[in-house]
């Protein structure tokens, strides 16, 4: 057991190190919220400087340490998230990179890693939650095209996304794991229609996506028709490995915010909160250090993530609503004021425990693969 | 960075395994039937210092194997798994400062908190033990006595506790989900149901971090780090053994099922050093000490 790095990886970490300082002062003003092309350009830009400094496939091909060490040292520095670039980077493009023709590859790929494009994910649907496969948005062939009608919800960027990588029932008749393929629609199609929804933090995160008659050419499926199941289960898979890393990095420095600030209006003083403040310190230690532990796993399994990814989300998802609860409880009376540091955050959290796999299907994960508990309802 | 256990610690965790394995299973329930008053095994307390227990920190010139806190960590966490009996971590400690206690012929008690483990079979007793008041232990396998004066607790005791309720942790995690794969009711297995399911999930999650927690706090061997593991794996040991016996239901609350052993011994555990609540103060100063955010930087 060891928690060094190699030469090789510390030479990686201080070369990043100094970029960000050089970079990072000469980004332009961050947008606002509500300002979807400033967000998209915004992101896309980061992007680009990524690229042109060689991070830009960090996501893809670097060795899982060499990605750990991005993610912490970018967070750390205070570089933009991955933001609009999310889709493209961590779940569409894994999936063409691993399934994907080598046409599909060269067309698509290249476009996210220089921050030329945008996607989105259309999976979910509103009768298709956490039983995914239960998806009822149809695509029936038509000559070369698919046409593809449904709706899908939890889109985020849908607003200004190029790229949809959608699921689609092609075989109605099939058991419901296997009559569905991915597609990659194209958001210039006619057909769609795209409607914010406005989340309980009372921003438009995310969209629905409504499918008219949305013609989808049949060279954009990626693997085989009805097989788009697999497909799928090759992206959640990137999703459930360093997906959290910065995450964290960023919790642990809000933990010390939180306790500066309770020192300073006198919460501080109440044992049970100094205390909870405390246990929280070890909660988010641990997880750093299981992602050590899961990402040297990987590192050692040739860089596939395992279903350790879900004993993290559920224990990491939990502990951000506790910080942010105990946010909450430093605050006191200001925790119910939305101009608040820490106040949309602990809205936010409450996400976590949904998204993704809600806590639920992740224990389920964790029985059944993991303990090797027998599947039932 | 590997992050991960190297063959020599698997090989070492193996041969501990074996050897307590088979030494252990039947003494437990013989122990057991001591109660109020076991005796410790003294064929058994050498069989472990010829292990390596005791020893296997000091240097090879005392006769240790000169090995480290992480592989005293694994050693401690199969100790704790198999509920092995005695004042382990005080003869641990007392090695090459007590004669005998690194070969195991001597047994050594300690004050720890307020309070003292198999203080009547134990040969020395650290720092001493006067005044001591012998308690109706609610752990059959380990006598108590009180002592007047808190005894100071050595942070290596703090992480080889939380070695040995990591151990249990694991196991009570394993044993649930055994139960759980073979009780059937309303026909079928009752792991299928998922009010079953995940508790058997929360506790492996709780396993799988207390876990990090210790091996990561063995290879610093910073006290804070060793703070984190502390609190960390008494909720893991703890909770998971309450899970445990709920899951295994009436039976769970029998004597002879082993699902109390394992949360009476974890109770106790979670006790030494006059319970967690130093280490969570110790965890909150380090974020005010500005440490958590450096250390995090430089590993």
């Amino acid at each position: 057991m060891d928690l060094s790095y190699t030469a090789q990886e510390d030479e990686f970490r201080a070369r990043l190190r100094e970029w960000l300082g050089k970079v990072l002062p000469t980004l332009p003003v961050k947008p606002s919220p509500d300002d979807w092309p400033g967000r998209r350009a915004y992101d896309l830009g980061w992007q680009r400087m990524l690229y042109d400094a060689g991070y830009a496939d960090v996501h893809w091909d670097a060795s899982p340490t060499t990605r750990l060490i991005f993610l912490e040292e970018t967070e750390k520095a205070g570089a933009p998230y991955v933001g609009a670039n999310f889709v493209g980077l961590l779940h569409a493009g894994p999936t063409i990179a691993a399934e994907g023709t080598p046409e599909q590859r060269e067309r698509w790929l290249p476009p996210v890693l220089r921050g030329d494009e945008v996607w989105c994910q259309g999976f979910s649907e509103p009768d298709a939650g956490s039983d995914l496969a239960a998806l009822r948005t149809r695509a029936w062939r038509d000559g070369d095209d698919y046409v593809v009608t449904g709706s899908k919800i939890w889109t985020s960027h849908a607003e200004v996304a190029d790229w949809c990588e959608l699921l689609v029932r092609t075989d109605a008749d099939a058991p419901k794991h296997r009559g569905i393929s991915w597609l990659a629609m194209p958001m210039s199609a006619a057909g769609i229609t795209v409607r914010p929804l406005r989340t309980l933090a009372g921003s438009a995160e995310f969209a629905e996506v409504f499918l008219d008659e949305v013609r989808v050419p049949v060279g954009n499926r990626v693997g085989d028709e009805n097989d788009g199941w697999r497909v799928t289960m090759v992206t959640l898979s990137f999703e459930r490995g360093t997906a959290f890393v910065g995450e964290v990095v960023a919790c642990r420095r809000v933990l010390g915010e939180l306790a500066v600030e309770a020192r300073r209006n006198g919460r501080w003083d109440d044992p049970v909160l100094r205390r909870q403040l405390g246990r929280l310190n070890a909660e988010f230690r641990a997880l750093w250090r299981l992602t050590q532990w899961n990402v040297s796993e990987a590192e050692a399994s040739g860089g596939v993530p395992g279903v350790g990814g879900s004993v993290f989300k559920l224990r990491y998802s939990h502990a951000r609503q506790e910080l942010y609860d105990a946010a909450a409880d430093v605050l006191g009376p200001d925790s119910l004021d939305l101009e608040r540091a820490w106040v949309l955050d602990r809205l936010s959290s409450l996400s976590y425990t949904i998204a993704a796999g809600t806590s639920q299907i992740q224990q389920n994960i964790v029985a059944e693969r993991i303990l090797g508990l027998p599947k039932g309802r | 960075m590997r992050f991960q256990l190297t063959d020599e610690q698997k090989a070492l965790r193996a041969v501990v395994r074996d050897v307590i394995g088979r030494s252990s299973a039947a003494g437990v329930w013989g122990l057991v039937a001591q109660f109020p008053a076991p005796l410790i095994d003294r064929g058994f307390w050498r069989a472990l210092g010829e292990l390596g227990v005791f020893s296997l920190r000091l240097p090879e010139v005392d006769g240790g194997a000169g090995l480290g806190l992480p592989e005293a960590v694994l050693v401690f966490e199969e100790l704790g798994w198999a509920l092995v009996p005695g004042p382990l971590v005080a003869t641990h400690l007392a090695a090459g400062v007590v004669p005998g206690a690194a070969t195991g012929e001597t047994v050594v008690a300690a004050a720890d908190g307020s309070l003292v483990e198999w203080l009547d079979e134990a040969d020395v007793v650290l720092p001493g033990a006067e005044g001591a008041v012998a308690l109706r232990s609610v752990d059959p396998l380990t006598p108590l006595h009180r002592v007047p004066a808190p005894g100071r607790t050595d942070p290596v005791a703090v992480l080889l506790t939380a070695a040995e309720q990591l151990g249990t942790a694991a196991r009570v995690c394993e044993l649930a989900v055994q139960h759980a794969r073979t009780r059937e009711q309303f026909g079928q297995a009752i792991g299928g149901f998922q009010a079953v399911k995940h508790l058997c999930a929360q506790s492996l999650v709780r396993v799988e971090v207390a876990r990090a927690a210790v091996y990561a706090a063995a290879v610093t061997g910073d006290v804070v780090d060793i703070a984190a593991a502390r609190v960390l794996a008494d909720e893991a040991a703890v909770r998971g053994a309450r899970d445990c016996l709920q899951v295994h239901g009436g039976m769970g609350f029998t004597w002879e099922s082993e699902v109390h052993l394992h949360l009476k011994r974890a109770w106790v555990r979670a006790r030494r050093g006059g319970g967690n609540t130093e280490s969570e103060e110790l965890l909150a100063a380090d974020l005010l000490a500005g440490v958590a955010w450096r250390g995090a930087c430089l590993r």
